[in-house]
């Protein structure tokens, strides 16, 4: 029988809720959570945003983010309730017994200290270990997470390592003081797909290697399939359902359990290209004012009238500047955009009213893109007005068919963007660029920013408008479910060049290029052990070079 | 290296540039105002041929771009001119004034600064609490309260009633630094209420600005003090926006205080530059008039130099 480390008993967690034009009120976020841990196992808290998974995760540390207050149940840590402890003593609870490991670790360290400074700062603080003990644990921890030069890593500042360095740095920050309990929020979602496999791997090594107990937070059902033992699922803050991670995966009791697991299953039949492209991007090359290095290198791709073509890559590949040339906020050094038919004029400024018209762009930040002081009818309305001149009741009329395309009905076209979720967001950029009747439409990340679930209903809608309406897409995405799911063809960017392109069916059938092949396994699968498997494998593959 | 360098070299040469303009701005500034010297010196009575002569030893009756260039000249070389009015040499009088007034002013800043940001710092540490509150309304009150009113108010009980401070804050050459100090205790405590409120609101503003970044809740997370998160992670994070505040306040230390020094009758620039406006010497308000752009703009490319060197991605960039 394992010791218990951690008992959470009926937890109930309120906040203050501040509704535009209401009086505010209070409301329950977490409702009634029970769960327990044992010392050395790993714990998986999953749900949706909103499902209050990260506010359970850090009532651990008995913390409350913002105006969020734990009013009710046990939160019993090595045999004692953390709720009833003084500031002093919960302050060395915090950062001792248990530590945290941010999902932002580039926003979570001081851009003003340096690696180490932070790193050992509470191990430090608690006069366990003397400051080279200390150093000498955290260049330790470096090695074991994989880190570059693990001597050296600490001297340098934030800013001067990658995303997926700083999230093994964050892992090392948290595992330094000895703790007995790491709260893991999101930690590898930031990340690129390639990255985060390597990052998932060197914390489930940490993990195991410490023998420290974990509490692991996503929302994706697949990572943490990968390092937990045991699964709780959240909706709305309640569980739905608690069980071992093998039962969780291949034998969910719950309906709302099985849509996650099953999630991402659109069948989408791939068409066949037509003779004339709508949109032929013809050996372009790009580079920023004041650079001298090339964002993007010969690019040529085609994209046929009505059917999608992803894009594909890790940041920084230079997707998204392709889609600036395409729309003329950056014109090329080099090559041309042909638009149906005609020869696009490199910068914006120059090009007809028609050919902005017809090439409409969708965001990744649905919440940033819409002006929050505009109700959804004034944001829907203003493209009519500006392309076709409506007015009145004609353009009130067109307004509503596009709310209800986009399956959005009577009722919304007077509220403003913040009474709506950030799926109806999406939808009303959509409903937006639809208003101006494009031939094609640019979607940078569309879904990244949105619960699985919700993203499905989005990429369902898109494929569902493509048939209606006869619009392309470029579809620009780091996630290959959502590249299965809706792709015509596909274009693998890296380093600003395409090395990959043709129909799905091309692209995703062997053999493979070295980069498509390291970005395809990269991906979770929904199945126990398959972390292991693909490192193993990978560590054979280049012990066999 | 080299593009910090390369900023602190720009910011540095711009100051250099401004110092021009405002050296053209107080030549032109003190040429157009109302008034003659030799006029003023020789009084009503003269004889036009009387303020001919003198106009033309003085150099008066050149054109004014010449006398701007011979003046600019002199002063690249070190000599501010002499004196209409006593014919005294400019920088030798203003010396002893000019140290005089740095000294009050180094004196007020040593004290003010860290008390400021200390201030500020516990006002966010118990923000909206009694602390915060009462921090806010004692440096707004003194920041209201005429400097003259403050300083009186002091006299009144620290030097009249019981006998702590001096009420005249005179210094002359040859006291010790320890009597000098003694002499100049209420001008300092007036200046230092004068010019904390700002600091102080600008430290807990900026700092307070901070306190919602996600490395401050790592910190939280980390267990540490209060108090601590505020000084060590929040605090280095603000420096930018307070040394700019710091800047402008030391400059009016410098270049703002002559009704403090007329109340104390103390001997600093400011009551040298009063004396001589009223009496048209215009080479003598000349000098001070750059003397004190030149303080203004060295501490304000200061801050800007230091903003530079605080930020960690131009000291240690990829």
């Amino acid at each position: 029988m394992a010791d218990k480390l951690l008992e959470v008993r009926n937890l109930k967690i309120e906040a203050t809720a501040y509704p535009p034009g209401e009086k505010p009120r209070d409301i329950t976020i977490v409702d009634d959570v029970s769960f327990q841990l044992e010392k050395g196992k790993v714990l998986g808290l999953i749900g949706e945003s909103g499902a209050g998974k990260s506010t359970i995760g850090l009532s651990a540390m008995c913390y409350g983010r913002g105006g969020v207050r734990i009013t009710g149940g046990e939160i019993v840590l090595n045999g004692r309730d953390i709720r009833q402890l003084k500031p002093g003593a919960l302050r060395r609870v915090r950062g001792g017994e248990v530590t945290y490991v941010a999902q932002s670790a580039a926003a979570a360290f001081n851009p003003a200290k340096k690696l180490m400074d932070q790193v050992i700062e509470t191990t430090l603080q608690r006069g366990e270990m003397s400051k080279s003990e200390a150093e000498q644990r955290a260049v330790m921890l470096f090695g074991k997470l994989g880190l570059p030069n693990p001597e050296t890593f600490g001297r340098r500042f934030p800013h001067q390592v990658s995303g997926g360095q700083l999230q093994r740095a964050m892992t090392a920050m948290a595992l330094c003081p000895k703790p007995d309990l790491v709260i893991f929020d999101e930690p590898t979602t930031a990340l690129d797909v390639t990255t985060q496999i390597d990052v998932l791997a060197a914390i489930k090594e940490a993990i195991a290697d410490t023998g420290v107990a974990a509490l692991y937070i996503t929302h994706d059902l697949a990572v943490v399939a990968q390092v937990s033992d045991d699964i709780m699922v959240l909706r709305g803050g309640k569980t739905v359902e608690y069980g071992d991670v093998r039962q969780i995966i291949e034998a969910p009791r719950e309906e709302y359990t099985r849509a996650l697991v099953s999630v991402r299953e659109i069948e989408h039949e791939e068409k066949k290209p037509a003779a004339e492209p709508v949109l032929r991007v013809d050996n372009v090359t790009a580079r920023y004012r004041g650079t001298n290095f090339d964002v993007l290198k010969n690019i040529s791709v085609d994209l046929s009238p009505g059917q999608t073509l992803a894009v594909v890559g890790e940041s920084g590949s230079g997707k998204s500047t392709l889609a600036r040339v395409i729309t003329g906020l950056l014109p090329p050094k080099e090559g041309t955009i042909t638009f149906a038919g005609r020869e696009l004029s490199p910068d914006m400024a120059s090009r007809k009213r028609d050919d902005l018209r017809e090439l409409q762009m969708i965001y990744q930040m649905a919440d940033v893109a819409m002006n929050p002081r505009h109700t959804v009818g004034t944001i829907i309305g203003r493209p009519l007005e500006f392309y076709f001149g409506l007015k009145g009741e004609a353009k009130r009329k067109r307004i509503q068919e596009l709310l209800d395309e986009i399956e959005m009905g009577q009722g919304f076209i007077d509220r403003y963007p913040a009474e709506l979720s950030g799926g109806q967001k999406q939808r009303v950029c959509i409903a937006r660029a639809l208003a101006a009747k494009p031939k094609m439409i640019i979607c940078d990340e569309v879904t990244s920013a949105l619960d699985p679930l919700v993203a499905d209903g989005i990429l369902k809608l898109l494929l569902n408008l493509q048939k209606i309406e006869h619009v392309a897409y470029l579809f620009i995405t780091h996630d290959l479910a959502t590249v299965r799911a809706i792709a015509d063809s596909i274009a693998v960017m890296y380093q600003g060049k395409v090395v990959r392109y043709g129909s799905k069916s091309e692209v995703l059938s062997p053999p493979f290029d070295d980069y498509t092949d390291l970005l395809l396994s990269s991906v979770p699968e929904m199945k126990l052990g398959w972390l292991e498997e693909v490192i193993e494998h990978r560590r054979m593959e280049s012990a066999g070079n | 290296m080299n593009t910090l360098l390369k900023l602190v070299v720009q910011r540095v040469a711009l100051g250099i540039l401004l110092l021009f303009a405002a050296s053209i701005l107080i030549f032109v500034g003190t040429n157009i105002l109302p008034g003659d010297v030799a006029q003023a010196v020789l009084g009503q009575s003269a004889t036009p041929q009387a303020l001919a002569n003198l106009r033309a030893e003085l150099g008066l009756d050149q054109p004014a771009y010449i006398r701007y260039f011979e003046w600019l000249a002199g002063v690249l070389h070190g000599d501010l001119g002499k004196s209409l009015t006593n014919g005294q040499d400019i920088a030798a009088a203003i010396g002893q004034r000019l140290s005089n007034t740095l000294f009050l002013a180094a004196v007020s800043a040593i004290i003010a600064v860290p008390l400021a940001i200390t201030l500020g710092l516990i006002a966010v540490r118990y923000r909206d609490r009694w602390p915060d509150k009462v921090i806010s309304a004692v440096t707004l009150a003194s920041v209201s309260v005429p400097e003259f009113l403050l300083g009186y108010i002091l006299m009144y009980f620290l030097a009249v009633q019981f006998h702590i401070a001096p009420s005249v804050s005179t210094i002359y050459p040859g006291m010790s630094f320890w009597a000098k100090l003694h002499a100049i205790t209420l001008p300092v405590i007036v200046l230092v209420l004068v010019v904390q409120g700002q600091m102080m609101r600008m430290t807990r503003a900026a700092v307070l600005n901070l306190m919602q970044s996600a490395y401050i809740e790592t910190a939280e997370l980390k267990g540490l003090r209060p108090f601590l998160i505020i000084a060590r992670h929040a605090f280095p994070n603000a420096i930018s926006p307070v040394i700019n505040v710091v800047m402008i306040n030391l400059a009016y230390l410098v270049v703002g205080i002559v009704v403090t020094e007329v109340v104390f009758v103390y001997p600093g620039m400011g009551q040298y530059l009063v004396d001589h406006v009223s009496k048209r010497d215009v080479p003598v308000v000349q000098a001070c008039g750059l003397i004190f752009a030149a303080v203004y703009i060295g501490l304000n490319m200061l801050a800007d130099v230091i903003s530079i060197l605080a930020n960690p991605r131009l000291r240690h960039p990829k």
